[in-house]
């Protein structure tokens, strides 16, 4: 692995990972077509950890997020989320991937709230249907996660009817429904002016102070700088730099990173 | 009399032809393509036509039209004289110049061998089906039978499947003339014909109600072939001939009067508006209850197929698109055809029970396509957003993406459906009488579109304008969500 090991790590190999990190990714291999879009990355999240992606555009930042999230498949290497374990290969069928799913969270850049839901019931959806909850229990918890988030005044609204920062939100709670141990996250501040990119720093610190691992995918060096414990760089499908937020994005070492932040 | 004939003759071009109407489709022995020259027509029609237009100094020229079309298309002057077994009723003389009645029919009750014991009038069908077609003075006997009799009347469009379905046990008796029914013996037998007329009527050929100068000629013609014993000869080369024919023309003859009714033992005529608006108002039940079911069931298994084609395996894909292909390339009405009559021998369904189901499967496969289209049309993200929820694919289909597709497939489908509960009206062709059928049966025997017409329109699109008007409110509302 190129660049420099996170301080907050414990570099450890093979099952013992899982035991301490909410996500453990080792030598992974992806391609498209004849094409090889990861090339032996290896990564480590642990719980409450934030980390962030960096890395210019064709990277494979979200790439490898889409294969943690078992949205796509990867050629070789190891994936395990929580003691999850994903295999190379086409991606299994739903069916299989129920303890990931429970396991992972993901916030999509473009929200990709449900159109015909409101945003309680996008929220309520995967508690009721995948995890067999009341609808009582579940609108609950919907409540009380839109309260943490400050869009509890906007829970019969429909997607349309809301703001970025609040479909944002909305999708971050939904996300959250399932208590995941891992949240993944793909340019979260791309549509949000400064105070909501601030308002969204401070609810990912709280995310992970509660423990979760937070993996985001960004291109926003500030609020990389800000928010994230550690920043990973990629560039043509591996990791070239690592560290602290502060370290690696005031004192890069890497020209992927020099490129970054230019 | 033959003062008019030369007068008339005069006053036409020597060259230009007698163009004369009638359904080729309807058969021998009244008018068919002739089997050496498919191009020609032969028939008693046939030839009555040519010793008018023989008389007249004229060459005769057929052209074809729809025996339910006969009358209007004379009015409008699509040609001159319409002659196809055109049966003689009060109603048309009040619109038409009508001839004298040329030839005698009689009304007769055709039932399987082994009622032929115990059937022999309406009064002994109580409570069962009796088949003739549609728009006919023996169509008007049985609604009169339905009345006091309980008899169930079935409307055909045909005269041929009358006597086939008869034979299949579809329906209990068949009431028709005497001509129709001995030709169907011939062909398809299986089946006896009473002896005992329940009714008399007459054929006559029929003309605008601005030629009545040109239709004295032509009685004038017909009353002089009658008497040298032309038609006569005609009938007989037909074999349509026998002792009450030869009796029938003595009297006209001895007469020499044109005849203006339809026959002393013709039921009355049921042509009122109060009469037929009851009857109007069931068949638009029966239009929209039709409709209702056939749009159930299309979509349901257009969903069905939709999912095939979206989710299932390549061969599954292949049969799928197959079918829909094939239903979406053939006709509606030939797919009705072969479900009813086709597919008797194997399945005998009832008529609505077909019209159902043949309605229903066809929109099945043009729903498919809507729904299969507003399936591919919710954006990747969205199911995959699902997926990291823990949805199966199955919830994804039924919670995020089939309840988002609906919201695209609405309008389309509210097409579909008003384009449906116009398409009911194809049903007739087995024997299901419906809006459009019932207001055609109304419109003959009125003798005009103009009333019958506006009303049937009235209905359907009071039956569509609430149903569109619905569509877009939804439409509106999710639009707003």
């Amino acid at each position: 692995m190129d660049g420099v090991m996170s301080t907050r790590m414990t570099p450890v190999t093979g099952a013992d990972l899982s035991a301490t990190n909410a996500l453990c990714i080792r030598a992974l291999h992806a391609v498209r077509g004849d094409q090889p879009i990861l090339r032996g990355v290896d990564l480590d999240v642990a719980g409450g950890e934030v980390c962030a992606i960096m890395g210019v555009s064709g990277a494979g930042k979200t790439t490898m997020l889409r294969v943690v999230a078992a949205l796509q498949p990867f050629a070789s290497g190891a994936v395990e989320i929580s003691g999850v374990a994903l295999q190379p290969g086409a991606v299994p069928p739903e069916s299989q991937l129920r303890a990931l799913r429970r396991r992972v969270g993901v916030v999509f850049q473009s929200h990709a709230l449900f159109e015909h839901l409101t945003a309680l019931e996008n929220i309520m959806l995967a508690p009721v249907h995948a995890l067999g909850q009341s609808r009582a229990d579940a609108a609950a918890t919907a409540t009380r996660l839109l309260e943490s988030l400050g869009v509890s005044a906007r829970a019969n609204a429909y997607p349309r009817q809301l703001s970025g920062g609040e479909a944002q939100r909305v999708a971050i709670a939904r996300a959250l429904a399932p208590d995941p141990q891992l949240l993944l996250m793909d340019e979260p501040t791309s549509a949000l002016d400064p105070a909501r990119r601030s308002a969204l720093g401070e609810s990912v610190r709280v995310l992970a102070a509660q423990g979760r691992g937070l993996l985001i995918v960004t291109h926003d060096a500030e609020f990389a700088r800000s928010y994230a414990d550690r920043v990973v760089v990629l560039s043509h499908g591996t990791v070239v730099e690592q560290g602290p937020a502060s370290q690696v994005l005031t004192h890069p070492t890497h020209d992927a990173t020099r490129e970054l932040l230019s | 009399m033959a003062l008019c004939v030369v007068t008339w003759s005069c006053t036409a071009s020597p060259r230009e032809p007698l163009r004369w109407g009638g359904d080729a489709e309807g058969g021998a022995p009244f008018v068919e393509a002739d089997p050496a020259d498919p191009n020609r027509v032969r028939g008693f029609d046939v030839d009555i036509a040519g010793l008018i237009a023989n008389e007249l100094g004229r060459q005769p020229e057929f052209v074809q039209v729809a025996w339910a079309s006969i009358e209007p298309s004379v009015a409008r002057g699509d040609f001159t004289i319409g002659m196809s077994g055109v049966e003689d009723r009060p109603a048309l003389h009040a619109r038409y110049a009508v001839s004298l009645p040329y030839y005698e029919f009689r009304e007769v009750l055709a039932v399987r061998a082994a009622d032929s014991a115990r059937v022999h009038t309406l009064a002994d069908l109580r409570g069962r089906r009796v088949g003739t077609l549609g728009a006919t003075q023996a169509w008007d006997m049985l609604l009169d039978a339905a009345r006091t009799h309980a008899v169930v009347p079935v409307s055909y469009d045909d005269d041929v499947h009358p006597y086939s379905d008869l034979v299949s046990g579809r329906v209990d008796a068949v009431l028709l003339d005497h001509v129709l029914a001995e030709r169907s013996l011939r062909r398809i037998g299986g089946f006896v014909i009473q002896p005992a007329a329940l009714a008399r009527g007459h054929y006559v050929a029929v003309l605008a109600a601005r030629d009545s100068v040109l239709r004295d000629s032509v009685n004038t013609i017909l009353l002089a072939r009658m008497r040298d014993g032309s038609l006569e000869r005609v009938f007989r080369s037909w074999s349509v001939w026998d002792s009450q024919q030869a009796e029938y023309q003595q009297q006209v003859l001895r007469d020499s009067v044109v005849r203006r009714t339809a026959s002393v033992t013709a039921p009355p005529s049921t042509t009122s508006m109060a009469t037929y608006l009851p009857a109007l108002l069931r068949a638009a039940a029966i239009t929209l209850l039709l409709s209702v079911l056939a749009m159930v069931l299309a979509i349901v298994v257009g969903i069905g197929l939709a999912a095939g084609r979206v989710y299932g395996s390549r061969p599954l894909r292949v049969l799928l698109t197959a079918y829909m292909e094939v239903i979406r390339g053939t006709p509606v009405l030939l797919q009705l055809f072969v479900l009813y009559y086709g597919l008797s021998d194997i399945i005998r369904l009832p008529a609505f029970a077909a019209a159902v189901i043949g309605l229903g499967l066809n929109y099945a496969a043009y729903e498919s396509e809507i729904y299969r289209a507003a399936l591919q049309a919710i954006p990747t993200l969205q199911l995959e957003a699902a997926r990291t929820l823990g949805l199966s694919e199955l919830q994804i289909l039924r919670l995020v993406r089939g309840p988002q597709a609906l919201r695209l497939a609405l309008a389309p489908m509210t097409n579909d459906f008003v384009a449906l509960l116009k398409d009911s009206s194809l049903v007739s062709v087995i024997t299901v009488v419906e809006l459009t059928k019932q207001t055609a049966i109304y419109a003959t025997n009125a003798g005009s579109w103009a009333i019958p017409g506006t009303l049937c329109a009235l209905v359907y699109l009071a039956m569509s304008l609430p149903l569109s008007r619905m569509a877009r409110r939804l439409e509106q509302r999710w639009t707003v969500s």
